[in-house]
């Protein structure tokens, strides 16, 4: 059963179609990465999602019932981009407030902020204020503040960034945690590794336009290229095949491409008539960092223009 | 509790506990008597002292010209506008010869410029002496001219208002007094207030919490919460200051001698004479300690602390909208300065007509600027002392104050708009044109 349900949402401003038509599914418990160059139209479908713009069209159901900013709101958790805390006002006050806003009762939200902070070691910040944090303890603040209400919907806009790798690591392990505990995940980043390494599903949006929906294997099946490498412990001096041709060579190592209507293994067939010993074989698949530079380059979103919507 | 009220806790809170608010409580009203014991010593003691050499070529002036407070005229011999200066005089006055037909030239040379009041008072002493002059050629002899003007000084204007059927003593001074104190009270806590609203707003969205909350809770919650917050900390801050004055002047009771206490209550209940026919005699300070608390009794204290209360709420509520709207629409201080501006003009230019309208109550301008909303908190309080119905009838009062209530309904509707499309804008440098789009669009 899907969690989150966003059917053909749209969001004009005066000078930009900022969401155009956008639709997808979020599947409970899995983690979810929404990508998109800058000026794609994510915050702006973020925003609809937590309640703060209305969609000018479109629905978006939320444990298929339709989204209720109001009451809805204690089911959401969502840690913007740019970060944001009271800084004069003591950690642990903060930290009580921000639950309460979110619908926990006074004790319930003391109990909760109590219980993360030991989790995260955290408490002896208790009296501290946001002042005299760095901006990777600010960070982890956040984040909890983010997750304390435990929502069903966790939305993150690029949680790692300013972080140390054993932290990073902490949060990482957190997010798993919460999906394990069936929260839904959204995650967006520009930083294709870390969507690569935790999202199941992504969504990849462009000038306010969905243009790739789909699991991370199955995107990166649909852009393979039929590209093997081939490690052998000799190399043959020349090496021509109807079946394929060698695109790359670095020492014993050979980087090939199957030409069309010809299968892995005839490269095998090739090389083992050859006499030559195979030590390696495997398939090469894009990354999404590539597949994310050919969607988006040529579309000159970089420098998106400001156009008038008709 | 609701939302709003988590909110209203919070910016309550936060600056009920800060150090500041401690000590500008306690410390306003002092420097608010420092303030006024200043200005009464500078009036008194700031003048010119000038010492004003005379030519005189009458012969007349030299025992008619009285000194005054701050000028001493002398009369010295072989003194000319080349000298002056050098043999010590600040200033030197020439007086021709009487020419009873046509008005005369009357010159006083100095170095530096004298003031208006300076100039007017040299004038009338002038016209003093002159008339002196003038009744002595007419026959009336020396001696019965010098006890003609020491005994027609009794003069002492008392002034009494209709009240129903009894006419009632009114105290200009006291209503000055008050109305000037709680119009400047009222002007500078709008702003003070108002400016915080703006600071807390700007705080919010450069921080970029506004958009964790606004996930949370509505804009216009988190809006009204923040203004109605700081609202209860200004009157919080009234509320101390009442305290602060009735705890001081209790106080200051236990320093007053017994005897003169029981001689000030005689003279209440016999309304300002001592009881048994003139055989006590109140001492002085028991009649000064009366004659301060009769003053103080002429005035109608609930009427006046009342509205004082109803026009900074609604004076604030109107402003601290605007500020608000101001305070989501820009994110650095320099920007804020310029949109700022429109909205603290009116509130500075309230001030200014305050100070016209206490000297003269019931013109046309005291009166259209005490119902528009912009300038009726200042103005207003200004008028009240003076008197309702007598200086402000109720009609004027009621107007007024519904003006008041639909201004800040209106004002916080349109900041309400503002608001929410400002607050979660970033980068652009938003116009008055564009906030007037977001205001008047259909959402």
């Amino acid at each position: 059963m899907s969690l989150l349900e966003i059917k053909n949402l749209k969001k004009y401003f005066a000078t930009q179609k900022a969401v155009d038509d956008i639709s997808f599914s979020l599947e409970k418990g899995s983690i979810f990465g929404l990508l998109g160059p800058n000026g794609a139209g994510k915050t702006t479908l973020i925003r609809m999602i937590t309640g703060i713009f209305y969609p000018d069209e479109g629905d978006i159901l939320l444990d298929g019932k339709k989204f209720d900013p109001i009451n809805d709101v204690g089911q959401i958790g969502y840690m913007p981009e740019e970060r944001g805390l009271y800084k004069k006002m003591k950690i642990g006050e903060q930290a009580v407030y921000l639950a309460q806003l979110k619908g926990l009762s006074k004790n319930e939200a003391i109990e909760k902020v109590k219980q993360w902070f030991i989790k995260f070691e955290m408490q002896s910040w208790w009296n501290k204020k946001i002042e005299d944090l760095s901006k990777g303890m600010s960070q982890k603040l956040q984040f909890v503040i983010t997750v304390l209400h435990e929502p069903k919907l966790i939305i993150l806009d690029e949680p790692f960034s300013g972080l140390d790798p054993v932290n990073a690591n902490l949060i990482k392990d957190e997010i798993y945690g919460l999906a394990q505990r069936g929260s839904t995940i959204i995650f967006s980043t520009h930083r294709m590794e870390q969507v690569e390494e935790i999202c199941d599903h992504i969504v990849l949006v462009n000038l306010g336009k969905k243009i790739l929906d789909g699991t991370v294997q199955k995107i990166k099946q649909d852009f393979k290229e039929n590209k093997f490498s081939i490690q052998t412990t000799e190399v043959p001096a020349n090496i021509s095949s109807s079946a394929f041709e060698v695109i790359n060579q670095k020492a014993n190592k050979l980087v090939v491409k199957i030409k069309e209507g010809h299968k892995s293994n005839d490269v095998l067939n090739y090389f083992l008539q050859q006499q030559m010993n195979i030590e390696a074989f495997n398939e090469i698949l894009p990354s999404l960092n590539d597949i994310f530079i050919w969607e988006v380059e040529g579309t000159k979103s970089t420098t998106r223009a400001f156009q008038p919507v008709a | 509790m609701g939302k709003i009220g988590l909110i209203i806790k919070r910016e309550y809170l936060t600056r009920v506990r800060n150090k500041t608010f401690i000590l500008t409580t306690i410390l306003t009203p002092l420097l608010f008597v420092v303030f006024i014991a200043g200005s009464i010593y500078l009036s008194v003691k700031g003048k010119e002292d000038l010492k004003v050499a005379v030519i005189d070529n009458n012969g007349y002036f030299k025992n008619n010209l009285k000194n005054t407070a701050n000028v001493i005229f002398e009369f010295p011999a072989g003194i000319d506008t080349s000298n002056y200066l050098d043999k010590g005089y600040t200033a030197i006055l020439i007086l021709p010869k009487f020419e009873n037909t046509e008005k005369a030239q009357y010159i006083v040379r100095s170095k530096k410029s004298i003031g208006l009041g300076t100039k007017e008072s040299i004038e009338s002493k002038i016209n003093a002496a002159i008339e002196d002059n003038m009744l002595e050629q007419a026959g009336v002899r020396r001696n019965e001219l010098d006890s003609i003007h020491t005994k027609s000084q009794f003069a002492e204007l008392k002034s009494l208002q209709e009240h129903g059927n009894k006419a009632e003593e009114n105290n200009q001074t006291l209503a000055y007094g008050v109305g000037y104190a709680s119009g400047i009270l009222i002007y500078i806590t709008m702003l003070i207030y108002g400016m915080m609203v703006l600071r807390g707003v700007m705080e919010e969205k450069t921080n970029r919490i506004a958009e964790v909350i606004v996930s949370s809770v509505k804009p216009f919650e988190l809006m009204m919460g923040k203004i109605i917050g700081i609202g209860a900390v200004g009157l919080t801050q009234f509320f101390m200051w009442i305290v602060l004055i009735i705890v001081l002047s209790t106080t200051a009771q236990y320093f007053i001698p017994h005897d003169t206490l029981q001689q000030v209550q005689a003279l209440q209940q016999n309304g300002g004479v001592m009881p048994g026919g003139g055989m006590m005699q109140a001492s002085e300070s028991a009649q000064k300690i009366y004659g301060v608390q009769h003053v103080l009794g002429t005035a109608n204290w609930p009427l006046i602390v009342g509205c004082f209360i109803f026009y900074f709420l609604t004076g604030y509520l109107f402003y601290a909208a605007l500020f608000a709207a101001i305070g989501s629409v820009v994110e650095d201080v320099q920007s804020s300065q310029s949109l700022t501006l429109p909205v603290t003009m009116p509130i500075i230019f309230s001030f200014l007509i305050m100070s016209v309208v206490i000297y003269s109550p019931d013109t046309p301008l005291a009166i259209w600027s005490s119902l528009i909303p912009f300038t009726s908190p200042t103005v207003m309080m200004a008028r009240i002392a003076y008197g309702v119905p007598g200086t402000v009838p109720y009609w004027q009062l009621i107007t007024s104050m519904l003006l008041m209530i639909a201004g800040f309904l209106f004002t916080t509707w349109l900041a309400a708009k503002i608001y929410r499309t400002g607050i979660l804008m970033y980068g652009k440098k938003i116009t008055w044109k564009e906030m007037g789009k977001w205001a008047f669009k259909k959402s």
